[in-house]
């Protein structure tokens, strides 16, 4: 014969089935007059069992500077960097030679939330976001462009634990 | 037609309205009740969001499935595909027909209803749409009859695992059936009639069947179970190996109409199950002799309570046990719950034999009590060698039996 079938090894003696079947019974019914653990998601977002991590990786921020314009310099390190090539950037530059992106935008669709764009950045500007509820009505909503990551508004992503930064 | 038939006709018509209404809208909600049980028994909390705690989840549920499109598979027989859910909704739906809810209702009345012209009813109104003299004869003969739309589904699908498990379906009910109908031959030498208000008359002269004939009530729930293709019997459907069983190619409202005659079916045993060994809408003790609405409303309502009662451990039950494996399904119920039916029916006969005929006595408790005492002996017995695992046995304990040692596992080109 070509192939053999393998043979689990049960218990052969002090089986018991009907003993069995009742202390299964007594178990669920147990687990009935438990208190629940379920998390009423929309109205409740963390319990103090859970909450989300800091290290989540969302949808992106851009952060800006005091005169509200974006901390970015154009350099071109994110779009390198991307493993998804999900960043779109068209550098330009005003009349005091300073870099500033004409054109920013990150196709969420496309990302895969590695967060190297936050790791390369030398300005600190983009940053993946602690945030996950992305819900929208058309695929075009999912391209974020320069103003939309700006004014996005929830927490950046640590991408690392800051108690623990060597990830030991 | 005489005011007395008219009359007859119109309280028929309203029972029927009032059991179909009722049945409809309970099993709805027992679909929530399933859900929530089995929410509760994970430490979860369930639906809850449609309507106040998730009651009107069922109605959503509905909405849904007429909305939803209904699909035939490529060469599927479409006649029979389009009856099936059908013929295994009517019968489920039959039944809740021939059981006793309550206790008599006395009614009289004597009106003139514009084009009925006069009506008149006198008398105790049974509270079951129809008292039938056969009784769970019938129920035997309805109920499987819902094999057919389940054998019929799986084979007009077209599909290899409709088609599975509606051949599953089939020899599992066949099988069952035999051992559910013996068992309740018990009941028939008890208390001398197939009719149900017999048999509660009988309970509340004595004790609930549940005490002189505990054994028959364990092979009928156990038989029940199988019967209603629910777990751990449900191989039917058996979602890890068939996908979804008979109602694989099903969608939409169609779909639907498996799940209604399912739970339909999950009522039926229940309230078999409590008005053969549990009193039906017999109250212990001497109050409910009293007569009256009173008397109806209250019987009503115990008869709901039990009938819960017996629903919860159907669902208590499927979220509790693993499934049967298909061989030791068709070995328990061949080779454990036939026999032990049929034993059964000589023990009980010697035994009422002995206490009315060698003994002399007729008192209804005392005879009970008897037969109580018999079952205690033979229920220790059984349970003892079932919990020992003679009567089904594990693979390896086969094949000791058998004499053959496990072949090492060679994989040969």
């Amino acid at each position: 014969m070509a192939i053999g079938v393998k043979v689990m090894k049960r218990p052969e003696r002090e089986v018991s089935y009907v003993r069995a079947a009742l202390k299964g019974m007594a178990l669920t019914f147990k687990h009935m007059l438990e208190p629940k653990v379920t998390m009423q998601y929309p109205e409740q977002k963390s319990t103090t069992d859970w909450s989300i991590s800091q290290r989540w990786r969302g949808t992106h921020r851009m952060l800006t500077d005091e005169q509200g314009r974006s901390k970015c310099v154009a350099c071109g390190l994110c779009p390198q960097i991307c493993p998804a090539n999900c960043i779109k950037l068209v550098p330009g530059e005003d009349e005091q030679g300073n870099r500033y992106p004409l054109i920013y935008e990150i196709d969420e669709f496309r990302c895969v939330f590695c967060g190297y764009c936050q790791e390369v950045c030398p300005e600190e500007a983009i940053h993946v976001g602690v945030h996950f509820e992305n819900a929208e009505y058309s695929r075009g909503r999912f391209v974020y462009d320069l103003e939309r990551l700006q004014s996005q508004t929830h927490a950046v992503s640590t991408l690392w634990d800051p108690s623990d930064p060597q990830g030991e | 037609m005489t005011p007395e038939m008219r009359g007859f006709l119109l309280v028929s018509v309203l029972k029927m309205l009032f059991v179909f209404t009722a049945m409809m809208i309970g099993v709805a909600l027992l679909t929530l009740m399933e859900r929530k049980v089995s929410a509760w028994m994970q430490n979860r909390r369930g639906p809850n969001r449609v309507g106040w705690a998730g009651l009107l989840q069922p109605a959503a549920d509905g909405v849904k499935n007429i909305l939803k499109e209904e699909t035939y598979p490529a060469l599927a027989n479409r006649w029979l595909f389009f009856l099936a859910p059908a013929l295994s909704f009517i019968p489920a739906l039959l039944l809740s027909a021939v059981i006793p809810f309550a206790a008599p209702l006395p009614v009289d009345f004597d009106l003139t209803l514009g084009p009925l012209g006069r009506l008149a009813y006198h008398g105790l109104m049974p509270m079951v749409v129809a008292d039938l003299p056969i009784g769970f004869l019938f129920v035997l003969a309805i109920s499987s009859m819902g094999v057919y739309g389940i054998a019929l589904a799986g084979w007009s699908s077209n599909s290899k695992y409709a088609l599975l498990g509606g051949l599953r379906a089939s020899a599992q009910m066949v099988s069952y059936e035999v051992a559910m109908g013996l068992s309740l031959i018990p009941v028939l030498l008890l208390s001398g009639n197939v009719s149900f208000s017999v048999i509660i008359h009988d309970q509340q002269a004595g004790l609930w069947y549940v005490l002189p004939l505990f054994l028959s009530f364990f092979v009928f729930l156990v038989s029940g179970f199988a019967e209603t293709n629910r777990l751990p019997f449900d191989l039917p459907e058996a979602e890890s190996e068939l996908v979804a069983g008979y109602h694989t190619e099903y969608s939409a409202m169609k779909f639907s109409f498996f799940f209604i005659a399912e739970y339909a079916n999950v009522v039926t045993v229940c309230a078999m199950v409590t008005t053969i060994f549990f009193g039906g809408w017999d109250i212990p003790g001497r109050w409910d002799e009293q007569g009256g609405v009173l008397q109806t409303i209250a019987t009503g309502g115990f008869f709901f309570l039990k009938l819960m009662f017996w629903i919860f451990v159907v669902m208590w039950i499927r979220w509790t046990l693993p499934r049967f494996r298909y061989d030791q399904l068709m070995a328990l119920g061949w080779k454990v719950l036939m026999p032990l039916a049929l034993a059964y029916i000589m023990v009980i006969c010697t035994a009422i034999y002995g206490i009315e005929h060698l003994a002399g006595i007729t008192d209804p408790k005392l005879r009970s009590l008897g037969l109580f005492g018999v079952n205690v002996v033979m229920g220790l017995l059984v349970f003892g060698l079932l919990d020992s695992g003679v009567f089904i046995k594990g693979s390896n304990r086969r094949q000791q039996l058998s004499q053959a040692p496990p072949e090492r596992a060679t994989v040969t080109g």
